[in-house]
């Protein structure tokens, strides 16, 4: 597709249409239709399994979907190679498990795509790489190597390499679960400012606090369906759906 | 309040599932993919159908000389003819009975040991060890209670690589365990015996071992005492093969957290007790994977005896493709060859993996 | 510890001391040691008397006079048994050598194979694993020797490919080249076109770097390995001067000829260690945790570029170790030439010269310090290199 008709104002940024997908013979997502516009801050919730990181993870197509349609940024995601690629480019993805790359120092990390993919020189991407490191507050550490960092830290620069390449969509694949507690709130920071610049955000979480305060539309899913969705006062305060109430009642004790 | 109505779950596309999903995902997913199927199949076409013509189609399986294998394929009368010899040397055709004995005597008695409601595993496994050699050497060499006599160099086969294996591993998985504990033994001079040993095993082959062992051992021993061949054999075996152990156990060993340690000598155990109650029944545990990876590699090694001159099932079959009488058998003799050692090698590596996942399952949560 | 003056020491037997006792097991243990080398040193010592051998070194000078039907060095019956050791130990390392880069490209190709997502190709791979690692390697040595390259036709009905090749009982006949008069002049051109290579490389990543540009450095060298000196052949002629092996009587002259000894014992090994490499490959592969792949992957790198800079460089941390055991196995196991007779180290020296000159104690003792010279190095060249590439971690 090209630049030309792209339209940024109507077209919404993600669209997703009777999206369906099964693990062999497993029904994960069932009919999903979603619209992100650009700005949107989406927070996904649900009990385990109920396929919310699934959804996500089919809008950069580490997952593929069987039924439907998903456009992301005006490209349609086909098999087509080109399109996947176009779209990995555009959305910068952070994983439970930080996915940082062992062998490579902090701000090798950082470079890595910007210089690959984008075809960067590397003095340039070493500038932007250390402005985003400034960003996550861990400027400090760019030589060092992931396993030398917290896990607090390692998740902020995650955060900061997907930033690297200069995404107009980020998506969260639970990013505070796999860290100890007294680190949740530093990369929680690092998402709420990240919000405040007015960055596209689906974020697949377990923090209330942070839906309450960041979110524009919080979603709740369940065996692969879209129960409810609604902006974060609604949502909280007055669920209209009893799945919903049940599983707020299970999480906010 | 809403009550949510789930819609019911679809079956996936067809294109997706069954026959033809598997196809698409297995064999055809991209044009790569479909070449690389294409090329399997072109493999598989050269190489199969000729080896099955071979070994089935065009083979004679009975008859009593070489002139009954007249269809072009294999000749497996060869095999058929010289199965005794193979399985077990030179041994008396009038005896043979012993030693199958032997072998129903190992079987019927490690039976138990793997029935998994087994009360006293170990203390039977225990009497077992010792008790089944002693009555395996009298049933075999005879000398004791009338059995007339069998020496050594008349076992061969099939027998004699059996012979080796076992008493190879059993002679060195005691001292593998004491050179394991040796080696991470908090005294100098012990550990550096130990590292000195085992390194120097390691460091060479097997061969220069059996080479050793059968030209530089008699002069190692005192005036009057003799070691045949067998013996000088299985010495080498067993010390070159503890050194594999003891790396084996030590990595067990490694395994074990330090949390044990300290708390079985919170518990006023002495370094034996220590070591024999608490560590070792756990390190070994985790290793028997190992361990019998290693005797797997025992096994295979047991046929380079042929290069001292013992007659094991190699080499009876080596020899038996010389004799005139069946000149051109090499490949169905070893061929056959290939397919016991095959057999006993791959069954005990999916023994050992068997093993392995069900330790595995032990240790998670 | 420091005891203060005013508590007393409690006194304990000297027996009771876990520092004394660690002394005293240690002592035993050396003195044992000792003995034992002791008694054997004894034993030998009068065996060796009364069996009237001289031990000592002095035998590596006589002559040796028997021949040796593969040398890679100047070799005759007259000369010395030290001599013999060299050209055994050449071909132990020509075997280990040709072996080890054989079965590493087969076993990278099956390793990977075995993980193929195509269901038949990794099938395939897998009997083949399965089936060659569960055969004892001198069994495979003897099946290729006996059943297969001894039972080939005789020279005169060689199995010739392009009246270049021939193939028969005696081995493969291959032509080889000599240098002819434009030889120097294209050795020049080549040795240009390699420099050249080595600095556009450097140049490729310097501009990568500054510019972001990639240039496709390696479709440009292979262009260029090919085409100049191809070009520079078919302006300055042929470099080399084949000599093709030509039947006369009732064998080949001239070219090159690689026994079939040499053939059995490289086909086998390489058969049989591949199998190994294979595994080692495929969970070196496999240790790489999949969420890598799907950074690499979300980040916008191509599949190509995600093998390279991400999965590749932390796989070879988890493959080269055992690698290099699996290389020391290999050489180990090119000592199964005594099988077969192809002419290695331990079936020359530690096989013909023992047996010739009877001094089984030195002979021994320098066939097992060279292997043990060699594991030597390679474990030491291997914890230099494990503590060199271990991911920095707290």
């Amino acid at each position: 597709m090209s630049e030309a008709n792209k339209q940024p104002s109507a077209e919404p940024m993600i669209l997703m249409q009777g999206v369906h997908k099964w693990y062999g013979q497993f029904h994960v997502l069932k009919d999903i239709n979603l619209s992100v516009q650009a700005g949107e801050r989406i927070v996904l919730c649900g009990p385990s399994g109920s396929g919310k990181s699934t959804a996500i993870r089919c809008l950069n197509r580490l997952e593929e979907h069987q039924q439907g349609r998903i456009v992301v940024d005006g490209t349609e995601l086909t098999q087509d190679l080109k399109h996947i690629e176009a779209v990995r480019r555009e959305v910068g993805m952070v994983f439970q498990h930080f996915n940082l790359f062992p062998h490579l120092t902090v701000l090798q990390n950082c470079t890595l795509a910007p210089m690959w993919v984008r075809k960067m020189p590397k003095r340039q991407a070493e500038e932007i790489a250390m402005h985003f490191l400034e960003r996550v507050r861990i400027p400090e550490q760019a030589g060092k190597y992931p396993g030398q960092l917290s896990g607090g830290q390692q998740q902020r620069v995650a955060i900061a390499r997907a930033l690297c390449m200069k995404p107009k969509i980020m998506l969260f694949d639970e990013p505070t679960s796999a860290l100890d507690p007294e680190m949740v709130k530093e990369v929680l920071d690092t998402m709420v400012s990240l919000a405040e610049d007015g960055m596209t955000m689906l974020c697949v979480t377990h923090e209330m606090g942070f839906a309450r305060t960041v979110a524009n539309r919080v979603i709740f899913l369940d065996k692969g369906e879209i129960v409810e969705q609604a902006d974060p006062d609604t949502f909280f305060t007055n669920p209209q759906n009893e799945r919903t109430q049940l599983f707020l009642s299970q999480i906010l004790h | 309040m809403q009550t949510h109505s789930f819609k019911p779950d679809l079956p996936p596309p067809v294109l997706s599932v069954g026959v033809l999903g598997w196809l698409r995902a297995n064999l055809f997913s991209n044009w790569f993919n479909t070449l690389l199927t294409f090329f399997a199949i072109y493999l598989i076409w050269l190489i199969v159908p000729p080896i099955i013509q071979w070994a089935f189609i065009n083979a004679d399986w009975t008859g009593t000389t070489r002139a009954d294998c007249t269809s072009g394929g294999a000749c497996w009368v060869f095999v058929q003819q010289r199965l005794g010899q193979f399985m077990y040397g030179f041994y008396p055709t009038e005896l043979r009975w012993r030693v199958d004995a032997t072998l129903w005597l190992a079987i019927i008695g490690a039976a138990p040991l793997f029935v998994p409601q087994m009360p006293r595993k170990a203390l039977y496994g225990l009497g077992f060890l010792l008790v089944y050699p002693v009555l395996a050497y009298w049933l075999l060499h005879g000398g004791l209670f009338g059995l007339s006599v069998v020496s050594t160099s008349q076992w061969g086969g099939l027998l004699l690589t059996l012979v080796i294996a076992a008493v190879g591993i059993s002679g060195a998985l005691p001292l593998g365990i004491l050179l394991a504990l040796g080696r991470r033994s908090n005294m100098p001079a012990i550990r550096v015996i130990c590292v000195t040993f085992i390194e120097f095993w390691r460091g060479v082959p097997l061969i220069t071992v059996l080479f050793m062992s059968s030209v530089m051992l008699p002069l190692f021993l005192p005036e009057g005492m003799h070691f045949d061949k067998l013996m000088r054999a299985l010495l080498g075996v067993i010390l070159f093969q503890s050194a594999y152990i003891a790396e084996v156990v030590r990595g067990g060993l490694q395994a074990i957290p330090k949390g044990q340690y300290e708390a079985a000598a919170a518990m006023g155990l002495g370094y034996w007790r220590m070591m024999g109650l608490v560590i070792l029944p756990q390190a070994l545990k985790l290793v028997i994977p190992g361990i019998v990876n290693t005797f797997i590699a025992l096994f295979k090694d047991t046929s380079l005896v042929i290069i001292i001159g013992l007659f094991d099932l190699l080499n009876s079959i080596k020899q038996a493709t010389t004799d005139p009488a069946w000149l051109g058998m090499a490949t169905e003799g070893y061929v056959f060859a290939a397919l016991v050692f095959w057999i006993f090698c791959f069954g005990m590596s999916r023994y050992s993996m068997h093993l392995e996942r069900k330790l595995d399952t032990g240790h998670k949560r | 510890m420091q005891t203060s003056a005013n508590v007393p020491r409690p006194r304990g037997s000297v027996w009771t001391d876990p520092q004394v006792r660690a002394w005293v097991f240690q002592i035993i243990a050396v003195i044992a040691v000792v003995a034992l080398g002791w008694y054997l040193f004894d034993n030998t010592q009068t065996n060796l008397e009364k069996r009237g051998i001289v031990s000592g070194f002095g035998f590596l000078g006589n002559s040796a006079g028997f021949g040796i039907a593969q040398h890679l060095i100047e070799y005759t019956e007259s000369d010395t048994y030290g001599r013999v050791f060299l050209v055994g130990l050449l071909n132990t390392l020509l075997v280990s050598f040709i072996g080890i880069v054989l079965a590493s490209i087969l076993g990278f190709i099956l390793g990977v194979a075995r993980l193929s997502p195509n269901w038949l190709i990794s099938k395939m791979a897998t009997v083949y694993i399965e089936t060659f690692r569960n055969i004892p390697p001198l069994l495979q040595i003897l099946f290729w020797y006996f059943a297969v390259f001894l039972t080939l036709p005789g020279p005169r009905d060689s199995l010739g490919i392009n009246d270049t090749f021939f193939l028969n009982s005696r081995g493969l006949y291959m032509p080889s080249p000599g240098p002819s008069e434009n030889f120097w002049p294209f050795a020049l051109v080549l040795l240009a076109t390699i420099a050249a290579i080595v600095v556009m490389g450097r140049w490729a990543k310097a501009r990568r770097e500054a510019t972001g540009q990639v240039f496709h450095a390696f479709w440009a060298s292979l262009a260029m390995i090919i085409l100049i000196p191809g070009l520079a052949v078919l302006i300055g002629g042929n470099p080399l001067v084949w000599s093709v092996p030509e039947l006369s009587g009732f064998n080949f002259r001239g070219g090159w000829v690689l026994i079939p000894e040499l053939m059995a014992l490289t086909l086998a090994l390489t058969i049989y260690t591949a199998a190994f490499i294979a595994e080692n490959v495929r969970s070196g592969i496999m240790a790489v945790s999949h969420g890598q792949t799907e950074a690499a992957r979300s980040l916008g790198l191509r599949p190509g570029n995600t093998l390279r800079l991400v999965i590749i460089p932390q796989a070879l941390r988890v493959i080269i170790p055992p690698l290099t055991s699996q290389y020391l196995n290999l050489a180990k196991n090119s000592s199964l030439a005594a099988g077969i007779g192809y002419p290695d180290m331990v079936s020359l020296f530690a096989g013909t010269v023992l047996n010739q000159t009877g001094q089984a104690i030195e002979v021994i003792a320098i066939t097992m310090s060279v292997y043990l010279a060699i594991s030597i190095s390679i474990s030491l060249l291997m914890n230099w290199y494990n503590k060199r590439i271990a991911l920095i971690e707290r």
